[in-house]
């Protein structure tokens, strides 16, 4: 019983690794899907290379929403950070990676 | 061989006329062939050139043209524009002309300088947008338990789901989706309203805080040195910007709450007829009204009814009546007469709501210059109207061809039911006469007093004293009547045509009239019966007429309208409203019957006097 669930539980948290889980967000919500869907694209593009897709990330953001953005894209970091209002996004995808996106000129 | 030839040409012609009868005759041919074939040598022409014969082969091209070679080139002719001889130039290519050297030593530069504004720096520093700090954590173990988490919360919530219909679960989305986009986008004022009604009130009362504090406790302390006299102490003005200009022709308090009340505004004027306007003003809120409704034509009057307090009635200067719901507070009226429903044809000077009829329908009476009184029930949200009296002048009816009975109407101004005796009222006219009439009986006066000669302003039955009654007129006078009595009880000139009157509601012997020199006078009668105890002016300009006045049912304060749309609030001092002094020992009994006790022995005094004349 306790094996069939914990399979049933993995394979749950398979499926939602693919699911980009938002922590924390003070987007407006049309920006904020843009922004979601961006990052779950880059990260999927470059898997591999957390450099890569957050410098994707970060130049697509300064095109849509002006300059000046910033981006982490990592498996075990802590921040502090200072952001302009309604311009952060926080969010952990593929069950390991965290993704923290802000604007701050 | 100069001899020979003259020979030679004779011969030669000869040779040919020879030929010629040769040709004819044939005898002589071999003699003349001779000499002919002698003269075939070429004849030079004496001054023909001698050219070689290489000169002679030159070929030589002539051009033709057009021109007349022998014309001269440059022709003169007088050109009578020019007055002078001018050479005329002819059609010839010409050569371009050389350019002028310019003389690089020998030319001058002019140059100039406007006058350059003078540079400034402007610099502008836009505030940052907002910021704030952030801070977390990612782990390994933080992602994990987050999405444990997460996994957790959507099985609950698609056993919700299977648990609540998917059709409701939808249109809940999306209304909150609405609600919240819709929030969003509407002005947030309608959020605060209530907030923002409590907040205006309380700044106005801080503004005007002092007239608030005169208002509730302020009594003047000179009445007691003052004889007997009072004033009245201003407290508010109330004005509105869009009623600027137009005259207060209505006020009424409101019967239940006591601090608010209505005010009509149209315009007496009758070249200058324009909108009218109705607002109701709460005095904890002076500067602006509580409700606003705006009609086409002038408000006259209006009424506010006893039981529902948010029904008023109003009469319109183009003879319609009208019934607003103060519930509901857009600017249409509920129900309004129209000139099918039976409105009157001159304006409606009052109106005043009765006792619900047996049918428990709305019931109100107004009188028109057109000379109807007409009484008008709200039936189904309509208005019926009922002709209740026709106010014939007396005297005045005459026969017509057919039998007719033709009568000139007179025109009633104002009126004023009885407080107990529900069925007799009074009318005032602008003939001057006041007929006492009653709702039964539509085509005879009960009695009728010769009361002005000018029209009859107002008339108003005391509050207490059954019998008394009181009318103002234009024509300077305020009388004061026992309706069993043709002759007033006491007549009073106040020197500037009287406005209106009220009775007080707290004494039998106080009442209040206006002038149209903007004062106000207080009698008591019991305190000085010839005289009033307060004549104050009340309105800054003089040339404001006052048009209204109203006593407050509870407070010790009068409304006075003008004819600027201004409405005065005033604080009666205590001399006005005084009570019986309480003797010592002795109780003072309050109430109604010592009001009318007071009344009535005023009244014997002078009916006395009167019956000893």
């Amino acid at each position: 019983m306790g094996e069939t669930e914990g399979k049933k539980d993995e394979a749950d948290y398979k499926r939602l690794q693919t699911f980009p889980l938002v922590r924390h967000s003070d987007m407006p919500e049309e920006m904020r899907v843009e922004t979601m869907e961006l990052c779950v694209t880059a990260c999927e593009k470059f898997s591999n290379n957390n450099e890569s897709a957050a410098k994707m990330i970060k130049e697509t953001m300064d095109r849509k929403f002006g300059s000046s953005w910033h981006v982490v894209i990592g498996e075990g970091f802590g921040f502090e950070i200072t952001h302009e209002v309604k311009n952060l996004l926080y969010l952990y995808f593929g069950g390991a990676l965290a993704v923290c996106v802000w604007k701050c000129s | 061989m100069p001899p020979k030839q003259p020979l030679r040409r004779q011969s030669v012609s000869v040779g040919r006329g020879t030929r010629k009868r040769d040709e004819d005759s044939g005898t002589e041919v071999a003699e003349g062939a001779d000499e002919w074939a002698q003269s075939k040598a070429t004849v030079r022409p004496p001054d023909q050139l001698e050219l070689t014969d290489a000169e002679l082969k030159e070929e030589f091209t002539r051009i033709l043209t057009a021109n007349n070679p022998h014309a001269p080139q440059n022709i003169v002719r007088y050109s009578f524009k020019a007055a002078e001889k001018v050479a005329e130039e002819l059609m010839t290519p010409k050569q371009p002309k050389e350019r002028k050297l310019t003389n690089k030593f020998n030319f001058s530069e002019r140059a100039s300088q406007t006058f350059n504004n003078p540079l400034r720096d402007r610099e502008c520093q836009m505030e940052p947008p907002p910021r704030t700090n952030f801070s977390a954590t990612a782990n390994q173990w933080e992602i994990y338990d987050a999405y444990v988490e997460e996994l957790e919360k959507q099985e609950k919530t698609k056993e919700k789901e299977k648990a609540k219909t998917p059709v409701a679960k939808k249109m809940g989305k999306m209304a909150m989706r609405k609600m919240t986009s819709m929030e969003s986008q509407s002005d947030d004022i309608t959020k605060v309203t209530q907030a923002a009604k409590i907040v205006e009130r309380m700044v106005n009362q801080n503004t005007y805080d002092d007239v608030a504090q005169d208002f509730k406790y302020y009594e003047d302390a000179a009445d007691e040195y003052r004889d007997q006299e009072g004033t009245l102490l201003p407290l508010w003005k109330f004005q509105n910007d869009k009623a600027k200009r137009l005259a207060v022709t209505a006020l009424c308090w409101n019967p239940k709450y006591n601090d608010l009340f209505a005010v009509g505004h149209g315009s007496y004027d009758f070249m200058k007829q324009s909108r009218g306007m109705l607002l109701l003003y709460s005095m904890k809120n002076p500067s602006f009204p509580e409700y606003i409704f705006s009609s086409e034509s002038g408000i006259m009057c209006l009424d506010m009814h006893m039981d529902h307090p948010y029904l008023v009635v109003v009469g319109h200067y183009d003879g319609n009546v009208a019934i607003y719901n103060l519930k509901k507070p857009h600017s249409q009226p509920s129900f309004r007469s129209s000139a099918k429903s039976g409105k009157h044809t001159d304006p409606v000077w009052q109106v005043k709501w009765q006792k619900d009829d047996m049918d428990n329908n709305l019931n109100f009476f107004s009188v028109s210059s057109d000379g109807r009184i007409v009484s008008w029930t709200l039936v189904k949200s309509e208005l019926v109207h009922t002709d209740v009296i026709k106010l014939k002048v007396e005297g005045s009816t005459t026969e017509s061809l057919e039998g007719l009975q033709l009568y000139t109407v007179g025109c009633g101004t104002a009126f004023d039911f009885h407080k107990e005796i529900d069925y007799m009222f009074l009318v005032g006219t602008e003939e001057g006469k006041i007929y006492k009439c009653s709702k039964s009986y539509s085509s005879q006066f009960l009695d009728t007093y010769d009361a002005h000669n000018m029209a009859v302003d107002a008339v108003s039955w005391n509050p207490y004293h059954t019998k008394v009654f009181m009318s103002c007129s234009s024509d300077w006078t305020v009388k004061i009547w026992d309706h069993t009595i043709k002759t007033p009880m006491f007549i009073y000139d106040l020197n500037s045509a009287v406005g209106d009157v009220a009775w007080a509601p707290y004494s039998s012997t106080v009442f209040a009239a206006v002038t149209t020199n903007g004062k106000t006078h207080v009698f008591d009668l019991s305190i000085n019966k010839y005289e009033a105890i307060c004549n104050q002016p009340v309105v800054a300009k003089k040339k404001n007429k006052i048009t209204h006045v109203q006593f407050n049912p509870i407070h010790p304060i009068i409304i006075v309208g003008d004819d600027r749309g201004h409405v005065t609030c005033l604080k009666l001092s205590p001399n006005l409203r005084k009570m019986p002094k309480e003797k010592k020992g002795q109780e003072v009994q309050k109430g109604p019957a010592v009001e009318i006790a007071k009344l009535d022995k005023l009244l014997n005094l002078v009916r006395e006097v009167k019956t000893k004349i």
